[in-house]
């Protein structure tokens, strides 16, 4: 009998044997991509250390990646991840976790660490709505939908995430959606290798909740609706804001060189330790 | 003195706040994250100078959640890592000083403690979380506090609450308060080899974190440092001795609960410091922290006036010193608890001391005023 | 055990507090005593009440408070007001005579000097006004050296300003007057 391997099974723990997702999860497609941007760059695990929170998304690295990885509380995980590159500024340092953990409960974390232009790279995977606790409506969540929160539809509206992110001084930010695997592959390479804070907003399927409250159906449906609306940047910068309304915006929304935190501190700390 | 010397060695006079600082100094700190708050922020305000000078980051966050959080994240890659707030900042801090307990996390938490509920008197100094620091977090647990009464000791036990912090893998909390954190006396800081701080154990590779005991370990698990390719797994969740995550087996839940407790149990004749000047005496003047110079006082006047009044301090308030104050109970008539609180501490000093002695709890004339030493006496007259 | 409790007070922006800090820096550092200082103030950064404490002992303080100063160095009528029911009755107070009008009677020994206006016009430099206070504090009861006050001045003002404070230190040794 022949055993075939997983060409990234290498970059995880060898005793994990299953992971959390439900069926037709859109996590197991970012995770990939989040993998095979390491493969591609030629990293080595022990180069990282993944740093998550609470929620679905945040057991993507914990327990499944084979390195340092750090689960913290909710809505911490770049707070944590701050302490960590800090202090160890030669590691990659990755935040991986979902909508409800960095733009709700975590949000101000998520507004400051890209202001301080630290280098971290943000996979932040949005889902539109709270999975892990039963469907409830979640900042991400579109005005209208009817949650187990909102039983007569959301009446709030929902946070563009990604340009508030580059509005609050992010290096690198970049928004595609599970039905984009290959081009988010490409965007997280860019944003292990940028010097600055970079952030990843990846559009993911959650059947069980979402796609139930939506009506979207499963998650192969849900993939087609990412597919049909979508809109590359490049497309939406000359349409009307009407004609956007209910699309999602792909593609890279900024990518620029500034002077990054960690790299400011060790210099001080240098400059402070020569002068005396 | 050099102005770039990493330790100020000799005799200054300056406020408790900046011997706080002085002392994380000495103690080898090099990750200090906080948020400005009265009447705390002097420590943070000079760490931020001298940090940089030794080596060290200094790092000001949006909020104390960042602050504790990121000092987390620091000794986890090695830092000797330190928080320094006030008691709303405690409160924030509150759900990640569980997540530093429950993964067995060096820290050191300076708590300049304020005039409270809510906003209260920012820079009058009260004994107001002297049971946060230990209840405060969800969940069930023990702590480390300790209790300086002068700026020479909040150099002094900020040295100890690293070196315990780093030997046992715990959270350490430095109960200051506004009244010393602003006081200025002489603090003679010694030489750099005179302090002696233990530190923290490293974990050895191997090639799964399941041929290692990186958690639970009542004898203090050797840390799977992070950057070292450990490949360690830290969770908040409750997990087994190998920090994998566990919710289903009730054996695993019982052990990420009892033995992380155990650890500080069973070393509490290491950690508990308790200063008993009480031979002969039939009354004991029982307090901590600031509140201990005026019993000090109070029982100097008492001895005057013919009264056998002794005093007792209890620099380590957590882990509480039940067994010290189980036996001084026996040796005396009367137990005097003095606080600048309510009577914070004062259900479980009672709590081990009423079997045996009378007990009482007396606050200051005026909350945030320490007791006035001739009130306390007037209080042991009337008795 | 000989402990000299003091209170030094006045209005925000008079440099008080600095008065008290220098005060304890030449006892501990420079004459080997003990001392503990501490202060209150209002919020507003000028204007509002300005208090220190100063204790100074031949042995450790014990009780770091000040309830009954033996001595009250008083830079505005508002400190008299705050501060001048709590002294002892054989206690001093020294206060400045360009801002306190009306002294208590009840103070045995007291003492003034114009500490504002010999800053201002013998050298020109107001701000100086707690060092006057301090000469004259240093002059009536010896509670520090004058050597130690010298020093812990000149080591707690900006570098170059170390000769006018000598000099409002002086102005104020000589030309504080009994009342």
């Amino acid at each position: 009998m022949t055993v075939s391997i997983h060409p990234l099974k290498k970059y995880t723990r060898s005793h994990i044997t299953r992971t959390t997702t439900c069926p037709g999860c859109g996590i197991g497609i970012v995770s990939q991509a989040i993998l095979r941007a390491i493969d591609e760059l030629e990293f080595n695990m022990d180069d990282f250390v993944f740093v998550s929170g609470i929620g679905c998304s945040a057991w993507i690295p914990s327990p499944l990646y084979n390195t340092d990885t750090l689960h913290t509380t909710h809505g911490r995980p770049i707070a944590f991840a701050t302490g960590v590159k800090l202090g160890l500024p030669n590691k990659n340092v990755m935040v991986i976790s979902g909508d409800g953990d960095l733009a709700a409960i975590g949000g101000n974390h998520l507004i400051h660490a890209a202001r301080r232009n630290i280098n971290l790279t943000v996979i932040l995977l949005n889902n539109g709505i709270y999975g892990m606790t039963g469907g409830q409506t979640a900042p991400t969540t579109p005005r209208g939908l009817t949650t187990i929160t909102s039983p007569y539809g959301t009446m709030e509206h929902n946070f563009d995430i990604t340009p508030m992110v580059v509005t609050a001084g992010a290096s690198y930010a970049a928004r595609w959606t599970t039905y984009h695997p290959r081009q988010m592959t490409r965007s997280i390479k860019k944003a292990i290798q940028k010097k600055g804070f970079a952030l990843i907003e990846a559009m993911s399927q959650c059947p069980v909740q979402y796609g139930r409250v939506s009506k979207l159906g499963k998650a192969v449906d849900m993939l087609k609706d990412f597919k049909v609306n979508s809109v590359k940047i490049n497309k939406a910068r000359n349409m009307e804001p009407e004609a956007l309304l209910g699309k999602i915006v792909i593609g890279e929304f900024v990518d620029i060189e500034k002077a990054e935190l960690s790299e400011e501190c060790m210099n001080l700390r240098r400059k402070m330790m020569e002068a005396m | 003195m050099s102005r770039n010397k990493k330790v100020l060695t000799g005799t200054h006079f300056e406020m408790g706040n900046w011997a706080c600082a002085e002392g994380a100094i000495a103690a080898g700190c090099n990750f200090v994250a906080g948020y400005p708050i009265t009447p705390a922020s002097e420590v943070a305000n000079r760490l931020a100078a001298r940090l940089p000078r030794v080596n060290g980051t200094f790092l000001q966050t949006e909020d104390e959640i960042g602050a504790i959080c990121s000092a987390i994240g620091a000794s986890w890659v090695g830092c000797k890592a330190m928080t320094v707030t006030s008691g709303p900042g405690i409160s924030l801090m509150q759900e990640n000083i569980g997540f530093a307990v429950a993964t067995e996390t060096p820290l050191v938490i300076i708590d300049v403690q304020r005039f409270g509920p809510s906003t209260g008197v920012p820079s009058v100094g009260l004994a107001a979380d002297m049971v946060q620091v230990a209840r405060g977090s969800h969940g069930d647990y023990q702590i480390i506090a300790l209790s300086p009464e002068s700026p020479q000791e909040m150099f002094d036990l900020t040295i100890r609450a690293f070196s315990l912090a780093e030997a046992y893998r715990v959270p350490v909390f430095l109960m200051a308060d506004g009244f010393i954190g602003h006081m200025r006396e002489q603090i003679v800081i010694p030489e750099e080899d005179r302090t002696k701080i233990k530190q923290r154990k490293i974990a050895e590779q191997s090639v799964s974190v399941l041929d290692r005991r990186d958690f639970l370990d009542v004898k203090v698990a050797p840390m799977p440092v992070f950057g070292l390719g450990l490949k360690a797994h830290v969770t908040s969740s409750c997990h087994d001795e190998h920090g994998m995550r566990n919710l289903s087996d009730p054996a695993v839940m019982h052990t990420y609960v009892m033995n992380p407790i155990k650890k500080i149990v069973n070393h509490r004749d290491d950690i508990v410091q308790v200063e008993d000047d009480c031979i002969d005496a039939e009354v004991a003047l029982v307090s901590y922290g600031t509140v201990s110079r005026s019993a000090r006082a109070a029982a100097g006047l008492a001895r005057k006036n013919g009264l056998k009044v002794g005093t007792f301090r209890m620099l380590t308030c957590w882990p509480f010193p039940d067994k010290e104050i189980r036996q001084l109970a026996e040796n005396v008539e009367y137990m005097l608890v003095l606080e600048n609180n309510t009577g914070q501490m004062y259900p479980y000093i009672k709590a081990e001391a009423a079997h045996a002695c009378r007990v009482s709890f007396l606050g200051p004339q005026t909350l945030g005023q320490i007791h006035d030493p001739e009130y306390i006496l007037s209080h042991l007259n009337r008795r | 055990m000989v402990q000299t409790d003091l209170t030094i007070a006045g209005v925000g922006g008079q440099g008080s507090i600095l008065a008290g800090v220098i005060l304890g820096s030449a006892a501990v550092t420079n004459d080997g005593k003990y001392a503990t200082q501490t202060q209150a103030y209002s919020s507003e950064l000028r204007g509002g009440f300005a208090v220190t404490w100063v204790i100074i002992a031949d042995e450790p303080v014990v009780f770091p408070r000040v309830t009954q100063p033996d001595i009250l160095v008083a830079q505005a009528q508002d400190s008299i007001t705050r501060f001048g029911d709590s002294v002892n009755p054989d206690g001093i107070l020294i206060y400045d005579e360009d801002m306190v009008i009306e002294p208590p009677g009840y103070i045995k020994r007291i003492y003034k000097i114009p500490a504002t206006s010999l800053a201002r016009h013998e050298i020109q430099a107001p701000i100086t006004a707690n060092i006057v206070m301090l000469g004259a504090l240093c002059k009536i009861t010896g509670v520090v050296s004058r050597d130690a006050l010298e020093k812990a001045i000149a080591m707690s003002v900006p570098r170059g300003k170390e000769s006018l404070n000598r000099d409002a230190f002086n102005l104020g040794f000589e030309g504080v007057k009994a009342c």
